[in-house]
């Protein structure tokens, strides 16, 4: 398997230097630029990209720095991602976990209840939530969070289940602890591998799910921006200027494929340790 | 296969409820009636409106009164545009977003199937590199990223193909493939993956003794087994689709159920997004029950889980 191992290395080191510079960019990128993201310069509109002037990424059509623009972007985008992971996990982990351990009646209720909700479109729902509680930022992080659990409940669940068998837990209950603390202290520390595996896989469907929202004028408000926002900008004056849609467009792209590539990386390396 | 069925269905319908019930109580529990305006309205104006959508009875009856209607095709009156029903709304923009989710369907399941067996076929090989590399670019490419640059490239660019406005069938082109795109590199490597699997099986190598042809052997043996997983997929590609033709109906300016959707989330116009977010809801939730019917049926193991 020494080429298996050999591509594997790739499939790894490639997206995750790809995040590290993104990540890198989006956080020294705005002090570095000459501009800010927010003066208007109506005078500067749709300027083409060119280091003479400072906007390395030209401008949009209101004068804006797209450079700065897309940067602030990015760490809109990439927070949203986080976050919102996060809250997927914490869902996601305590639900499959208790699930998993309690199994019987209880774990067949629960995941009835992922069977039921895997069946709604979910996007439509998250618009539902936008439009009854107004698009206020902190709800598209726990909206879109609170949506995107099942899969991980649905893994941790099944990881629960295999390490229930495991000795040191008949031993713990076996000394009388409770069953909320071997979840939390037995359980829990045992499923690190597979949940970091599948956030890696949520946070692109998470950033993809805000730059939706922000595409569709429902996500991320003025002054605020996001590269969803950015390329709903960027399609309104392609036609005039195609780098304020193909600029932004490419850094999310990029930053999907590298979590993407990352994910499927990961996602093998573990297969191939269970599988050995 | 009836015991199968009938319990496909005792769980489809209380999904369906619960998802019906879930969107209701929603809008209902939104901050400020939905005719709240910057300009408060004269108190007896506003006790008319209510009592002319039926807000002032308690909620139970409205649940009750909104479920009825459903029953008979009728989503109510929309809250911002006087004299429309929502179910108006519905008959017209349905039949163009059924039109283009159909047609991206079947491109992707065409695409994508011919992509992946290609792949497995001549796997580990430059071409399957490639074709593997370019699907997992096209999974990271949204939908709204791909169809402005396919207006840009083909109707602005080249004018090879117009863009916007239902004239001719060559207008449903950029967005059928924009709409398609993601969906033909899932559905790639999903076969390519199922392809792979079948293709170690011991009939498969009992075949390839006999002296069978590589295409013999992927055509006539290996491929039906291979795409049966697909079947499972249908159910969330058909929401995929849904979701994604919101913001390809939005672009190209197509006629359709997703932008009554979208403009009805910006004008807080709860009726309209409420009935949409049920009328797919249950799209969806059908046809899901569907693919398990047909999954059932075409493979009987399932059935006795």
């Amino acid at each position: 398997m020494a080429v298996g191992r050999a591509t594997n290395r790739w499939a790894l080191r490639v997206p995750l230097v790809l995040i590290a510079l993104l990540t890198i960019a989006v956080i020294v990128g705005p002090w570095l630029s000459p501009h800010d993201h927010e003066t208007l310069d109506t005078a500067n509109a749709l300027q083409p990209p060119s280091l003479a002037t400072g906007h390395w990424f030209g401008t949009d059509d209101l004068g804006r720095d797209l450079f700065t623009r897309v940067m602030i972007g990015g760490r809109i985008s990439l927070t949203v991602g986080v976050i919102a992971t996060l809250v997927s996990i914490v869902i996601g982990v305590i639900w499959g976990a208790t699930a998993g351990y309690l199994g019987g009646r209880v774990d067949h209720l629960m995941m009835r209840v992922v069977d039921v909700l895997y069946a709604i479109p979910f996007m439509f729902f998250v618009i539902l939530l936008m439009v009854v509680f107004g698009r206020h930022f902190l709800l598209i992080f726990v909206a879109i969070g609170a949506i995107n659990w099942l899969d991980m409940a649905r893994i941790v669940r099944g990881q629960t289940i295999s390490i229930r068998q495991r000795e040191f837990v008949a031993a713990a209950e076996l000394t009388g602890v409770a069953a909320a603390t071997i979840i939390r202290r037995h359980i829990v520390p045992n499923l690190a591998g597979v949940v970091v595996v599948y956030a890696t896989l949520t946070m692109p469907q998470v950033i993809l799910i805000e730059s939706f929202l922000s595409f569709l004028g429902l996500g991320v408000q003025e002054p605020l921006t996001s590269w969803g926002t950015l390329v709903h900008q960027g399609a309104q004056v392609m036609e005039l200027a195609p780098w304020v849609l193909l600029l932004p467009a490419g850094f999310l792209a990029l930053a999907l494929y590298a979590f993407n590539f990352l994910g499927d990386g990961l996602r093998d390396a573990l297969e191939q340790r269970y599988a050995r | 296969m009836l015991h199968y069925t009938l319990s496909r269905l005792a769980s489809a319908v209380p999904t369906l409820f619960v998802v019906i019930a879930m969107a209701f109580f929603l809008t209902r529990a939104a901050p400020g009636g939905p005719f709240d305006e910057e300009r408060r309205l004269p108190a007896e104006i506003e006790a008319r409106l209510e009592a002319a959508y039926h807000l002032d009875e308690p909620v139970w009856q409205q649940f009750g009164r909104y479920l009825g209607g459903i029953a008979r095709g009728d989503f109510g009156p929309s809250f911002r545009y006087q004299d429309i029903d929502v179910s108006e709304l519905i008959a017209q923009g349905l039949p163009v977003s059924l039109t283009l989710g159909s047609l991206a369907l079947l491109t992707a399941l065409l695409l994508g199937g011919l992509t992946g067996t290609f792949a497995a076929i001549y796997r580990n090989g430059w071409l399957d590199r490639a074709l593997m590399g370019l699907a997992l670019v096209g999974l990271s490419i949204p939908n709204f990223v791909v169809a402005p640059v396919l207006v840009l490239l083909f109707a602005v660019t080249l004018r090879w193909l117009p863009a916007g406005d239902l004239a001719g069938p060559a207008s449903w082109v950029l967005p059928v493939i924009a709409l398609a795109l993601p969906q033909v590199a899932y559905i790639a490597r999903l076969i390519r993956a199922e392809l792979l699997d079948v293709l170690a099986s011991p009939y498969v190598r009992a075949a390839r003794a006999q002296g069978l042809t590589t295409r013999t052997i992927v055509l006539r043996h290996a491929v039906w087994p291979a795409a049966l997983p697909l079947v499972s997929y249908l159910g969330p590609a058909a929401a995929a689709l849904l979701t994604g033709a919101v913001v390809v109906e939005q672009i190209f300016g197509l006629p359709g159920l997703g932008r009554f959707f979208v403009q009805g989330a910006i004008n807080r116009d709860y009726t309209v997004v409420l009935g949409i977010v049920i009328l797919y809801s249950t799209l969806v939730i059908a046809l899901n029950l569907l693919v398990d019917l047909l999954y059932g049926w075409l493979d009987p193991r399932v059935r006795y889980r």
